[in-house]
């Protein structure tokens, strides 16, 4: 890498971050929430890539380990009173019941967590191939999920947690002398480092290694690539990733229940991960932010439309329709995904190869 | 384990039935898969289809029951073939991700609709009465449908297998299965057949459907995602592309779940986990299923 284009990163980071600043000082709760959202879906889109679009496994369990990473979290962070006011079914066990950290560590546990799940289901799955595999991590996310609404006395079951400790920015707020938000610099923090983290692993021989695997594993093989260690450690990272982001995503909604992590939830990162294009860091981040805003800008779909002349009817499900066709046409018409052929594009008029 | 015979045979015919309902819906899975090598993704949601359509068939037209029970599947069935057309026929010869990916978009696009269509409360299943009764034989009590299941399953299955071994559509679909490239060069139309089986799929995917909504009566656009996943769950099981492995993995599922929730009743929490669980062993241990033959890696 060049020492000019290191400069120009590092500057662009740190004018993202001065800019983060501002928008979380000044911005109504209501966008901030939004943009908020955008960076743990980065987090989750970039996670998701690492393994089906580097690796080309495709694995559809990431609700799963957002659900681990989610209730480690959680339960990690709220304080006593909040968890005896949220176990009135079942009293938690004394444990865990007591045990409370800094979100900080609890945020890496939650990451721990998901790697150390996703190392365990991975070893013994990623034998398998292609449709197969896919499979098999949908019904490991499912089970994650049945299992998390059984044991009550650890994850309170369907009833979920309520009062997940939210993340202010009090400390820079209070120099400004405005009233304190929900921090954005956690999220997109992350967010940011989980970008960079990528780069450098794609330009590694690691990366190198995932792109052959998924380009052709019996070439790979042949190359003297170890297929098992490479696919697993990509798994790992890739859960390590969704853990991250589940518990991003706990404490942006301060409340959650397994039937959240269904996977309508992994749809809404495939979304992402094949609209920014399989393999793709900044399409992933873009993306990212697109379907992002796009969710919440087209809920009035959902509501009833006033065309001038005539009102139709409330329409709940008109919005995922959209959703649901956006994924099919982007699959259908555009292989690889919007951003790459069109990066494509431009850069063919300017040089080639 | 305290059982008396009664309980214990109320519990089989309850898991015969289920998996009948399993079987029938696994054979569109295998039959796709045996052809494409594409896990239909949607097929859960075009057996949704399948109840909501003999529901409205029967409360808002005047067509008698018995009528609405063949109709509502034949047009299943022409669905099933339009969801072909649309969403699998424009990526045949992608890799097989993507033609994933667009089918598990035709799911939710189907399941969104339905919401749009159906709307998102639960209705009731409209069962004629004359299926709506009990039987009481020798103090074993069953539902009159638990006996109606099997054996229209196995009706359907038996023709099913005249049209497959006898027809020479029926051929055509064989040696497709067995080699795609060789079939299309002898002349197969490779459109029409696949049209055919998505029908035959869906077809069977509705019947399940009606049997389904008679069984248990409540209708939702999401009702279809998980009876898919476990009959995808009871093809893999079988041996994927094999029909008659998708029976068998169809009754070893369904008899298996209740069989399980009957002696193990603290397990009912994890019902639902119980197919995952089997299906990952399979994989592990099986992976081309019960009945599937051993494939040689091709280099």
């Amino acid at each position: 890498m060049k020492k000019n284009s290191v400069l120009f990163n590092l500057l662009l980071i740190a004018l993202v971050l001065i800019g983060l600043i501002v928008l979380n000082l000044y911005l109504d709760n209501y966008k901030i929430k939004i943009i908020n959202l955008c960076g743990i879906y980065a987090i989750l889109g970039l996670g998701m890539n690492l393994i089906n679009g580097f690796t080309g496994l495709f694995s559809l369990g990431h609700a799963g380990f957002m659900a681990i990473g989610a209730y480690t979290v959680a339960i990690l962070t709220m304080p006593l009173e909040a968890k005896e006011m949220n176990y009135y079914m079942k009293p938690m066990v004394p444990f865990l019941l007591n045990l409370n950290l800094p979100f900080i560590f609890a945020l890496i546990m939650g990451g721990i967590m998901a790697a150390i799940f996703g190392f365990l289901i991975g070893a013994p799955v990623l034998k398998l191939t292609d449709d197969y595999l896919a499979i098999a991590t949908l019904g490991f996310s499912e089970i994650i999920r049945i299992v998390f609404i059984n044991m009550q006395s650890i994850t309170n079951g369907s009833l979920g947690l309520k009062g997940i400790p939210q993340m202010n920015n009090k400390f820079i707020a209070d120099i400004f002398g405005v009233s304190p938000k929900i921090n954005l610099l956690w999220t997109w923090g992350i967010a940011i480092l989980t970008i960079v983290f990528m780069k450098f692993l794609m330009k590694g021989s690691y990366g190198k290694a995932f792109k052959a695997i998924r380009e052709d594993e019996i070439a790979a093989r042949s190359m003297g690539i170890n297929l098992f260690k490479h696919k697993v450690m990509s798994f790992t990272i890739g859960s390590f990733l969704a853990g991250i982001g589940g518990g991003l995503l706990a404490v942006h909604l301060g409340t959650i229940d397994p039937a959240l992590f269904k996977f309508a939830l992994t749809f809404n990162i495939l979304l992402i991960v094949v609209l920014g294009g399989m393999g793709n860091i900044n399409g992933t981040a873009i993306a990212a932010i697109v379907i992002t805003v796009a969710m919440e800008a087209l809920r009035f779909l959902d509501e009833p439309l006033n065309f001038g002349f005539f009102t139709t009817p409330a329409l709940p499900g008109l919005r995922m329709v959209v959703f649901s066709l956006a994924l099919m046409v982007i699959v259908i018409f555009k292989k690889d995904g919007f951003m790459k052929s069109a990066l494509e594009k431009v850069r063919g008029k300017y040089a080639k190869n | 384990m305290n059982m008396s015979m009664q309980e214990f045979l109320q519990h089989m015919t309850n898991g015969i039935s289920l998996g009948s309902l399993y079987a029938l819906i696994a054979i569109g899975y295998t039959m796709v898969y045996g052809i494409l090598r594409l896990i239909n993704f949607a097929h859960g949601d075009i057996f949704m289809l399948g109840v909501y359509l003999t529901f409205y068939g029967i409360l808002f037209t005047p067509i008698p029951w018995y009528i609405v029970f063949i109709l509502a599947p034949v047009l299943t069935g022409l669905l099933g073939l339009l969801l072909e057309r649309l969403a699998y026929k424009p990526l045949r010869g992608s890799p097989r991700i993507t033609i994933l990916i667009s089918a598990i978009g035709a799911s939710f696009l189907l399941q969104n609709l339905g919401i749009l269509v159906f709307g998102g409360r639960p209705k009731a299943f409209p069962t004629p009465v004359i299926l709506d009764r009990v039987l009481n034989i020798r103090g074993v009590s069953v539902a009159i449908v638990n006996f109606i299941i099997p054996v229209v399953t196995v009706v359907l299955l038996i023709g099913l297998n005249f049209f497959i071994q006898k027809t020479r559509t029926g051929m055509a679909m064989r040696a497709l299965s067995k080699d795609y490239e060789a079939a299309s060069l002898m002349g197969i139309n490779i459109n029409g057949i696949i049209s055919v089986t998505f029908f035959i799929g869906s077809f069977l995917a509705a019947m399940g459907g009606i049997m389904w909504g008679i069984k248990y009566p409540q209708l939702m656009p999401h009702m279809g995602v998980l009876p898919g996943l476990k009959c995808f769950i009871a093809a893999v099981i079988g041996g994927i592309g094999d029909i008659t492995g998708a029976v068998l993995g169809g009754f070893i599922l369904g008899l298996g779940e209740i069989l399980l929730i009957a002696f193990l009743p603290e397990l009912t929490g994890y019902r639902d986990a119980f197919a995952f669980i089997l299906l990952i062993i399979i994989l592990l241990v099986k992976p081309t299923g019960l009945m599937g033959e051993k494939i040689a890696e091709k280099v």
